[in-house]
């Protein structure tokens, strides 16, 4: 559909102002325990030092939400999933990221509730990096993350069909040998099982 | 015209810098727990002192420039007053008697420098003063309407009074007048009579942002408070209304007047601005940072166009380094050359790790 990427423009150019806005931090000690420095927006010790939560969302579907308070910000993306193929993908995909989430650095082993993948923002590692690099880090994540799904359920399909017409062209073969054409299913024992479950598999997702 | 100074003093942060009278020498805290004080020789700096008493990060220092006494204050809730030794050569600590339980945020002398106000989360501000009977400094609490973390402070050149900027979106000015160690000053637009913890000014921004800095106008009849809304706020004394500057840019943190009518603000954006009174508004003058020409490179409209799609942004700049001095927020900035009336040069230090001096002429 030609008419996607004119939403996703202001989507993505709302998420990077309000980004570039939230994330003005500084190093805050703890007000509450002695000694203590830690992310606010997970803490939550004191109420005046986080701000209000901001959702943007593109869709029911597709939206972020951004909390932010004075030493760290908690950015929460729900990515797209049309149907249930996306759905395990997308599942399996955040999980990948989230088990390795040191070599992320800014990523959250959990995401919030209701949202796929979470990221958390300190002043420490705005120390570290740019500004502007690391809002257009996020915003090529949240790109290339649907890009990404979809090209996977791509190929998922294309290797079912594979799968399922080598299996149907080996049936039909099978069939021509016996005469009569009838069905014998001991005649089933040379195929592969593991072919047979993606079969299966793939019957599954072509009902749902 | 003297070019801009550029001084790349730690590859972190430097959370704090002060110079010494002469601006010979320089201390800053590269983000951790020491101090470090730099000597300069010819056109770069050289680490001369490294002053190790703190145990957590040191969140500020203050140079008297006249006594020649460092305090540095620290989120392990100490603060230390340092006197140079000359026979030893050496840096002494004195442990300052602060009684707070939380870090300490914010640290300036007076100008008589007889006392200093030590900012805390603890929400109070120690006003500490030399105890001549038990031989230390030790400290009275401003502690009544303060509700949360104080994030800045500021002294009225009269010694008395005390500006503080706080967490919970309000900008005060107190009295910290000491009996014993201050004479009575004599009356201001902002009060006659002020006793200690004496309460001349309540403020807060329309929207209520985090107040990062407060500022003395040089006559201290004006206080000029900058928000976490972007917003530059200036009362007058006595003064019904506020004048408020609202911007379009990042939040500041830090506020410096260099004249009655004209005052310096830096912060988020990675530049200062001047902001000058033209009537009787305020207003917005110019940039300080005039930045890097920048090379505009061909592309073709189909690129343009796709990057604006795309990635939702108008500029597809693939330059890593920012157009600016400072690559970072600017934490500090401080008055360099000048009277306090007439500032002429000023020196900013932020989160980059570079320490730079601005001509202001």
């Amino acid at each position: 559909m030609p008419f996607v990427s004119n939403t996703l423009r202001p989507y993505l150019a709302a998420v990077r102002s309000t980004l570039t806005a939230v994330l003005c931090l500084e190093n805050f000690s703890s007000q509450v325990v002695e000694r203590h420095n830690k992310p606010e927006v997970e803490a939550r010790s004191s109420p005046e030092i986080v701000l209000n939560p901001l959702t943007i969302s593109r869709n029911e579907n597709e939206k972020v939400l951004i909390e932010p308070s004075v030493n760290s910000i908690r950015i929460s993306i729900k990515i797209k999933q049309a149907d249930e193929i996306e759905g395990i993908l997308c599942h399996k995909f955040t999980r990948f990221m989230m088990l390795r989430a040191e070599n992320f650095i800014i990523l959250r082993r959990k995401p919030i509730n209701g949202y796929d993948i979470s990221f958390l923002i300190t002043n420490f590692h705005m120390e570290q990096m740019y500004k502007h690099k690391l809002v257009d880090f996020i915003i090529q994540f949240m790109e290339e993350v649907d890009k990404e799904i979809s090209e996977m359920k791509l190929s998922l399909n294309a290797r079912a069909r594979i799968v399922a017409e080598s299996y149907l062209s080996q049936l039909t073969q099978t069939c021509e040998l016996i005469p009569g054409h009838k069905r014998n299913f001991s005649n089933f024992n040379f195929l592969n099982k593991s072919k047979v479950l993606s079969y299966r598999n793939f019957r599954i997702s072509e009902q749902g | 015209m003297s070019p801009t100074e550029i001084h790349q003093l730690n590859l972190g942060p430097i959370t704090a810098h002060a110079f010494n009278k002469d601006r010979s020498q320089v201390a800053i805290c590269p983000n951790n727990n020491e101090v470090h004080v730099y000597q300069k020789s010819g056109k770069g700096w050289n680490l001369i002192h490294a002053l190790v008493e703190h145990d957590k990060l040191v969140t500020s220092i203050d140079w008297a420039p006249e006594s020649n006494q460092l305090v540095t204050c620290s989120q392990d809730r100490n603060a230390y007053v340092w006197t140079f030794d000359s026979v030893t050569n050496k840096w002494k600590p004195t442990l300052v008697l602060l009684r707070i339980n939380r870090a300490a945020t914010f640290v300036r002398w007076s100008p008589n420098e007889n006392k200093f106000a030590v900012a805390s989360g603890a929400r109070c501000i120690a006003i500490c003063y030399f105890d001549e009977e038990n031989d230390w400094w030790t400290s009275k609490h401003l502690k009544k309407p303060i509700r949360s973390t104080v994030l800045s402070l500021d002294w009225h050149p009269n010694n008395v009074l005390l500006a503080a900027g706080c967490a919970d979106f309000k900008a005060r000015v107190f009295s910290a007048f000491v009996k014993g160690v201050d004479q009575k000053p004599p009356p201001t637009p902002w009060g006659d009579k002020l006793p200690f913890n004496t309460i001349c000014g309540e403020f807060s921004n329309d929207s209520s942002g985090w107040i990062h800095s407060v500022s003395f106008s040089p006559s201290g009849d004006a206080l000029a408070f900058s928000g976490h809304d972007s917003q530059i706020c200036i009362v007058y004394a006595g003064g019904e209304s506020q004048n408020i500057i609202r911007t379009t840019s990042l939040p500041y943190l830090s506020l410096l007047w260099i004249t009655e009518e004209k005052l310096i603000a830096a912060g988020h954006d990675c530049v200062p601005v001047l902001f000058e009174k033209q009537g009787q508004l305020w207003k917005f003058s110019k940039v300080i940072d005039v930045g890097k020409k920048k090379v505009v490179t061909e592309a073709t409209a189909f690129n343009k166009f796709q990057g604006w799609d795309s990635k939702g942004i108008r500029e597809g700049s693939k330059e890593t380094e920012l157009n600016t001095i400072h690559q970072n927020t600017i934490t500090s900035i401080r008055p360099y050359q000048g009277s306090r009336n007439d500032i002429s040069y000023i020196s900013s230090s932020g989160i980059d790790g570079k320490l730079v001096v601005w001509d202001l002429k």
